[in-house]
């Protein structure tokens, strides 16, 4: 008995652990979601604009192969998986314009897929 | 300590750090060695991108690596050997025309007149297929040699298309580095920066950290690199790392421009910031002497 309820907990917390890794589902929440799709080579959006502190919900996904999705100036990154959402919720807490880019190499012009996160007051 | 560096202060802190670094130096190509004193040099070669089609970054792109052999082979003294460190062939999603631009730069380098001449994937060789193609024309992706009391490590961060090294080629480091005394002279060739050059235009090695946590208890540790397209130097601690200049065109500094792309090909100064470099090495000291060298004499 006791094992078994070691086990629901067990499962319990690994639920509550992947929903904080990937973000909180964008029913479930009131910051505004942002869908981000990527291919060969390119995002559907060049530029993403978000207020400071204002929470976002990223949702990425990739309509041909795996890509990637880097924002290092806010330490965020994530794959871009054919047939699969991953979302990222975050605030941004600094104004400016960021690059992101494709961080796994898809071909020749992986260089150039990118964009701009511009974060205003 | 992980800091940004100019030309001035790299030549101080490499030289009280035990490294001796020097560039643009004439006459020490033509300099007898001194009885029983291990040095050698060796020529490092990047980013010859094999292929690439671009007539506003290089018009001269069909000629420049054959250039490059040959400005090699009139060297005043033959190296020791020569090593690529990646980039060898430009990117295509075509197996048959990767394998083919493979094939023509190993015809073309097998004009080196320098008998060992070694090999290193980039992303554009090695990241669409893991390796496959690289491996079959150039060997192994990463690897060991010793040359005159010098201990090598060829890195692969280019094989895997997140651009990490992985637990088990940290893994072999570890077990090749705990083989060595912690004064061993040692220079790690890899395509990438394995520190954060600029995160920004993606100029870094996701888990080159855990590969410079190995190599800092080394005291003498040299990184020779490419990827970058241009002549950088860099200190991590004690370890320098130094970016060797492209053969195809070359990039601009980080964070120059709001864009990463090819520096335009300047007519009137053709193969500007381009070129090759010749390493000359004390194995005695662990001093490196780099002399940058054109892809034609001006």
């Amino acid at each position: 008995m006791r094992t078994t309820i070691h086990r629901w907990w067990a499962t319990l917390f690994l639920w509550v652990a992947v929903l904080g890794m990937t973000g909180t589902p964008a029913a479930a929440t009131d910051a505004p979601v942002i869908r981000l799709t990527a291919k060969k080579f390119e995002y559907d959006r060049r530029e993403i604009v978000l207020k400071k502190g204002v929470p976002v919900v990223l949702e990425i996904t990739s309509r041909d192969r795996m890509h990637g999705f880097n924002l290092p100036d806010f330490n965020l990154r994530a794959d871009a998986v054919p047939g699969v959402v991953t979302r990222i919720r975050f605030t941004p807490d600094k104004t400016g314009r960021f690059v992101f880019f494709c961080d796994i190499f898809c071909g020749d012009g992986h260089e150039t897929m990118g964009g701009t996160v511009i974060v205003k007051d | 300590m992980d800091h940004k560096i100019d030309r001035r202060d790299f030549l101080k802190l490499a030289g009280l750090g035990g490294a001796v670094f020097a560039s643009g130096l004439s006459g020490w190509a033509q300099a007898a060695r001194p009885a029983g004193a291990q040095e050698f040099y060796f020529v490092q070669l990047s980013d010859t991108h094999w292929g690439f089609k671009g007539p506003k970054a290089n018009p001269d792109a069909a000629n420049t690596l054959k250039k490059a052999v040959a400005a090699v082979n009139s060297l005043e003294r033959k190296p020791d050997f020569v090593v690529f460190t990646g980039d060898l062939t430009h990117t295509t999603d075509d197996p048959k025309i990767r394998r083919a631009r493979m094939a023509e730069f190993r015809d073309i380098v097998s004009a080196l007149n320098v008998k060992d001449v070694r090999f290193m994937p980039g992303e554009h060789d090695a990241s669409l297929d893991r390796g496959e193609a690289y491996q079959e024309f150039f060997g192994k992706l990463n690897y060991t040699f010793d040359h005159q009391g010098v201990h090598f490590i060829a890195l692969d961060n280019v094989s895997d298309p997140k651009a990490a090294l992985g637990e088990a080629q940290l893994a072999w480091l570890k077990q090749d580095l705990d083989q060595k005394r912690k004064d061993a002279p040692i220079v790690v060739l890899t395509h990438r920066p394995l520190f954060a050059l600029y995160p920004q235009w993606d100029w870094a090695t996701r888990d080159g950290a855990a590969a410079i946590d190995l190599l800092l208890p080394h005291k003498n540790v040299t990184v020779f690199y490419g990827h970058i397209h241009q002549e950088h130097h860099h200190m991590t601690g004690h370890i320098a790392h130094h970016a060797a200049k492209s053969l195809i065109f070359p990039l601009p500094p980080a964070g120059s421009v709001p864009k990463r792309g090819p520096v335009p090909w300047d007519a009137n100064a053709p193969y500007k910031g381009m070129g090759f470099r010749a390493v000359e090495a004390d194995a005695e000291k662990a001093g490196y002497r780099i002399d940058e060298r054109p892809v034609v004499k001006g």
